[in-house]
């Protein structure tokens, strides 16, 4: 009798291959990607169609610079869905230049300097949009008001950096929160931040990328205890300082449906890679985060904070795993950095 | 209490030594290969530098202001923080030997520590500086100081294991990460306005 030894994952099809679950994530985008084209224009999509062509270049170029099978990293579908996430995050006005500097730091510096997909200890789309933030305020922050949706041929314009668009642009909810927050004149005045539940317009991007995410945890592709992490953590801290001083600082509503508060709850912080491990980890990972945007949101020098809050805790990542390591089997507690 | 805490925030945070202000980056990249010498290593600095923060300040105001002697700072400082290693390192030997071999190297390897020095001459620059103040101040910093070396060590164990280009193995990439690291930590800027 022969046996034949086959090392895990013990799976068959292709349903479970890497390609698969990274283009469920790209599939789960849609509705987010459809709100943020009705209220903003087109240049979202104009984004996607110059960012995924430059990731897929970026990263094949590393790869063939080290010598490794172009072909086979491609097929993993990991720079489309990096690509992705970064179109979505940054502002529709934006011109080409900007997606693809940050493509550059997403895929080389982020991902492929640390060994590629598996091995990136940031969350490669984050560290794209930190650096655009950092490098380029004035483009990252120009947000056009909801339902003032440039026609096609304007928003081509803009990608190609020649169309004055200040005319259209307006204060985001985040925005005009930091503004006027302590101010209770200005705060009920603002349209902006009147919308059906929260901030006008952001509610409903917020609320399609929250479909998108129930969509990816029905399909069991992330599990619930980071963006439940999160959305908690924030909306517990918002809440006792709402209470406290309504004028001064949002309510946890407010918080949870604007600028990237579901897009990154669901998308961004579940990142598998760069996100810590074991459960427990997971759930403390997670309401730092929201802990992290909260804070910087309500007291910090940028109106929205989720990419800086997930890079904060991509750093403590590890160090959550060496002190939440489950107790394997059969093994009293986990003895490495228990106590020292 | 609120300044004290202000304090706080600021020297972790806000301007973290290490990767806002870019000082004790020696040790920063030097025993940060392991998460357990990195927490001997915070320990220690922590210790030394609330220490030396505070002596330092005593130094400035009760010798080296009275007799105007203000431009010997840095040496003088020098020299405060030397005798308080050694004098640390003499009495944990002679109190621990258990926590002096676990220490080890890393206790004389403060003194070089130009975080230690910086926080001492920033100190005496501030114009409403106090006991209390260069107290919060040292401790703050340490603490900043300790927490990124920890959270570092504990990525760069990961990134030991991980597929890095030939070229960037071992320090370079520590770099990359530390800038990376650098990036995450301007989200605190404008948190606190001292």
């Amino acid at each position: 009798m022969s046996l034949i030894t086959v090392t895990s994952p013990h799976t068959t099809g292709q349903r479970n291959h890497t390609g698969a679950f990274m283009r469920q994530v790209i599939y789960a985008t849609i509705p987010g990607v459809a709100v943020l084209t009705w209220l903003f224009g087109w240049g979202t999509l104009f984004n996607l169609i110059i960012a995924v062509p430059a990731a897929l270049i970026a990263e094949a170029a590393v790869l063939k610079a080290r010598g490794r099978d172009v072909r086979f990293a491609l097929s993993d579908w990991s720079a489309v869905l990096t690509a992705v996430l970064l179109a979505i995050a940054i502002p529709p006005t934006s011109p080409w230049w900007l997606i693809v500097i940050g493509i550059v730091a997403a895929i080389v510096v982020a991902k492929q300097l640390y060994g590629g997909l598996g091995m990136n200890p940031f969350n490669p789309a984050m560290v794209g949009y930190v650096v655009l933030l950092i490098s380029f305020p004035l483009e990252m922050t120009r947000w056009i008001a909801p339902h003032e949706a440039p026609s096609w041929f304007d928003s081509f314009r803009m990608v190609l950096a020649s169309a004055n668009v200040d005319a259209i642009t307006g204060a985001t909810p985040l925005d005009s929160l930091r503004t006027w927050a302590g101010n209770a004149e200005q705060l009920a005045s603002q349209p902006i931040l009147h919308g059906s539940f929260a901030g006008a317009g952001w509610e409903w991007v917020n609320l399609a990328f929250l479909l998108g995410g129930i969509y990816l945890l029905a399909r069991k592709i992330i599990s619930w205890h980071i963006p439940v992490g999160m959305l908690a953590g924030m909306a517990l801290i918002a809440l006792p300082f709402w209470l406290a001083d309504d004028v001064r600082y949002a309510s946890p509503l407010f918080h949870l449906f604007s600028g990237a508060a579901m897009f990154g709850a669901f998308f961004i912080a579940t990142d598998p890679v760069s996100a810590a491990t074991s459960r427990y980890g997971r759930l403390i990972y997670g309401a730092l985060i929201g802990v992290l945007v909260w804070v910087i949101r309500s007291n910090g020098g940028y109106p929205d904070a989720v990419a800086f809050a997930v890079l904060l805790m991509n750093m403590a990542a590890p160090t959550i795993d060496y002190y939440t390591q489950p107790r394997s089997y059969g093994h009293r507690k986990a003895k490495r950095g228990a106590s020292r | 209490m609120t300044e004290t805490i202000l304090i706080l925030i600021s020297a972790v945070l806000v301007n973290n030594f290490v990767l806002v202000q870019f000082l004790g980056l020696c040790p920063f990249m030097g025993v940060s290969n392991k998460v357990e010498t990195a927490m001997g290593m915070s320990l220690a600095t922590t210790f030394v530098l609330t220490l030396s923060s505070v002596l330092a300040y005593l130094t400035w105001s009760w010798i080296l202001v009275p007799l105007e002697l203000e431009y010997l700072r840095t040496i003088s400082f020098i020299l405060v923080i030397a005798v308080a290693v050694q004098f640390t390192e003499m009495f944990v030997r002679k109190a621990s030997p258990l926590l002096y071999r676990v220490l080890g190297v890393f206790l004389p390897l403060i003194t070089s520590n130009c975080a230690v020095l910086g926080v001492a001459l920033l100190n005496v620059r501030k114009e409403d500086a106090s006991f209390m103040s260069s107290l919060t101040y040292g401790f703050g910093a340490a603490l900043g100081f300790s927490l990124v070396l920890v959270l570092f060590a504990a990525m760069r164990e990961r990134i030991a294991v991980a597929d890095v280009p030939v070229a960037f193995r071992g320090p370079s990439i520590g770099l990359i990460t530390a800038g990376l690291m650098s990036l995450a930590f301007m989200g605190f800027s404008g948190l606190i306005k001292l």
